[in-house]
């Protein structure tokens, strides 16, 4: 049942972890990305911000294909997302295929979306058994050792109902990180988080950052961008206003958007 | 500030240490109390009815309880009972996806089918199985349209205990249908959204994220239907075919004893929809897990287990 990825969707992205070439998205009518180009090299954490409605999480979405793009072209890892090409022709990846692809990218969502019907050690080994076939004694071990890593090695048998906000959003990255992805995505991670909550999920965040994960991160965190991120994107309207170095963006903001963007929320 | 916290201080338990208990006058309720009276001495009259009305003819009734007519019956009723549900349950899954599905052929088809099944009385099909024969006087098989290899007699193939059963397996899928449709569809989309993020299978995350906590939602409107079709079973007297009520209805046929014989199939009713709820408790027990209904329903049993003991245990 382990799929490889097919040769058609290997080569191009560079050598980049993910690369985005003028990628459009809409919904309906609506334009959400308008043409968005951004390169993630490995090891690079990429923090994401910018106002509601910015497009930043559906760009995110798009990066591991829960969402199709429109036009417009995306790689991760090396493969091109959801799609094969030949010659000119694009074909549509089957589901497996797809599926396959996702292995390689965790992704924490804003309402962790942990499954309430299994306990913090269940859902941790869910995918690698199921996915990988890796045998339930070993998936068990490692997702003990998962859990223990995010601080929560006393926490193995509760259901997530039992769990914190926090607790439960730290279950959920070691769930991703339990596929041993190349790429994690966060989807505004500390946003359904009460106030006291918020740095514990940020501190296993910066040590999985120092471990050298690549990282793409949608945050309203601009602490955490300034302290951990690489690099610092700045999305408003569906196009990226302004990158660079976290501090220099901050700082010294060289978009009127950025600025007033920033005015408000520093 | 410091004002607030002065006060809260001279309040605090240092000071004065804990304040007296309230003792007060509790509110009496006199409505309660005749309330009660009414409903003892209604109890005290039905007790008393059904310990001197010799209609009931308790003799007789206890003469038949467990022959073997009425054992025959019984079983009738509980084969019945089962092959409907599981029938039921396996084609209500099959049209709860189809209804969802893309594909408007496959919507349509189920729409279609769940408009029949559902807007006739049951009693009425069962009367059309019955006469399937008149309706379908040869199965066969074949090509459509085609050749065919093999045909059968419908009356032949199709008895009436199978009559019976396919006439509440096929209604009761219709309302099946609409009990998973609404519990597949209470999920929340995130759960299916993280179950893909994590590379798995869309089989996969029906399998093992979606359907599990649709449970949840499909359980106790199962055990309704379950209950439901406990009773509903004595409709197959349309087709016919002899279960619990039928085999009482032959028995007072002859002994011209009515009331006694539709008491007891009421008692063995009584006691098969009394064991399929205890079912149900466990079943919505375990697939609560993980949420604080299952909590509330522990404590329920405790509840239920008070009473049966009579209140005083433990």
């Amino acid at each position: 049942m382990t799929d490889t990825i097919p040769e058609g969707a290997r080569a191009g992205g560079d050598g980049l972890m993910v690369k985005a070439e003028k990628v459009h998205k809409s919904f309906g009518r609506v334009e959400v990305l308008k043409g968005i180009d951004l390169e993630v090299k490995p090891g690079e954490v990429m923090c994401v911000i910018g106002p509601s409605g910015s497009g930043k999480s559906t760009f995110l979405r798009c990066v591991n294909h829960l969402e199709k793009i429109n036009a417009g072209r995306l790689w991760v890892n090396g493969h091109l997302v959801g799609y094969r090409q030949k010659g000119d022709k694009l074909y549509e990846l089957r589901d497996r295929e797809v599926s396959a692809q996702r292995r390689e990218i965790g992704m924490v969502f804003q309402r962790f979306n942990l499954f309430p019907h299994m306990t913090a050690l269940g859902n941790v080994m869910e995918a690698p058994v199921r996915v990988k076939g890796e045998s339930k004694a070993k998936a068990r071990e490692r997702a003990a050792v998962l859990l223990e890593r995010v601080g929560l090695g006393d926490k193995v048998g509760n259901y997530p109902a039992q769990l914190s906000g926090g607790q439960q959003q730290r279950v959920a990255i070691a769930r991703a990180l339990a596929m041993e992805p190349a790429l994690m995505l966060f989807d505004e991670p500390t946003s359904a988080l009460d106030p006291e909550l918020v740095g514990e999920v940020l501190d296993v965040m910066k040590q999985l950052a120092l471990d050298g994960m690549t990282m793409v991160v949608v945050t309203h965190e601009i602490g955490f961008a300034r302290e951990v991120g690489d690099s610092l994107v700045f999305m408003d309207d569906g196009v990226v206003v302004e990158k660079g170095v976290p501090r220099e963006v901050l700082s010294n903001p060289q978009h009127p958007r950025t600025r007033d963007f920033l005015s408000k929320v520093l | 500030m410091s004002d607030s916290v002065s006060v809260a201080k001279s309040d605090g338990p240092g000071d004065g240490g804990r304040p007296e208990a309230i003792r007060a006058v509790p509110v009496r309720h006199p409505g309660r109390w005749a309330g009660a009276v009414v409903v003892l001495v209604l109890a005290a009259m039905f007790v008393h009815f059904l310990l001197t009305n010799d209609a009931l003819d308790w003799p007789e009734q206890r003469k038949y309880l467990f022959s073997p007519a009425v054992m025959d019956g019984l079983w009738g009723t509980v084969w019945l009972t089962l092959a409907a549900m599981v029938g039921g349950i396996t084609i209500g899954v099959v049209l709860a996806l189809m209804r969802m599905s893309a594909n408007p052929l496959m919507s349509g088809a189920a729409w279609l089918y769940l408009w029949f099944f559902r807007g006739t009385p049951l009693y009425t099909q069962l009367l059309i199985w019955g006469s399937i024969g008149a309706l379908l006087p040869t199965v066969s098989l074949g090509i459509p349209f085609g050749p065919e290899v093999h045909t059968w007699e419908t009356q032949k193939l199709i008895n009436a205990a199978l009559a019976a059963a396919l006439g509440l397996i096929l209604n009761e899928a219709a309302y099946m249908a609409e009990i998973v449709r609404a519990g597949i569809l209470s999920v929340d989309p995130g759960q299916q959204e993280a179950a893909s993020a994590l590379g798995m299978s869309r089989m996969q995350t029906m399998r093992r994220i979606v359907l599990p906590q649709a449970m949840r939602v499909i359980v106790p409107p199962t055990g309704n239907e379950t209950i439901s079709m406990l009773k509903n079973t004595s409709l197959v007297a349309a087709v016919p075919y002899a279960e619990l009520t039928w085999t009482a209805q032959t028995i007072y046929a002859d002994t011209y004893k009515v009331i006694p014989m539709l008491i007891m199939a009421c008692l063995w009713y009584l006691l098969l929809s009394s064991l399929l709820m205890v079912g149900q408790f466990y079943l919505e027990r375990y697939f609560g897990r993980g949420t604080s209904q299952s909590e509330r329903g522990r404590s329920r049993l405790r509840a239920l287990g008070a009473i049966r003991g009579g209140g005083g245990g433990q």
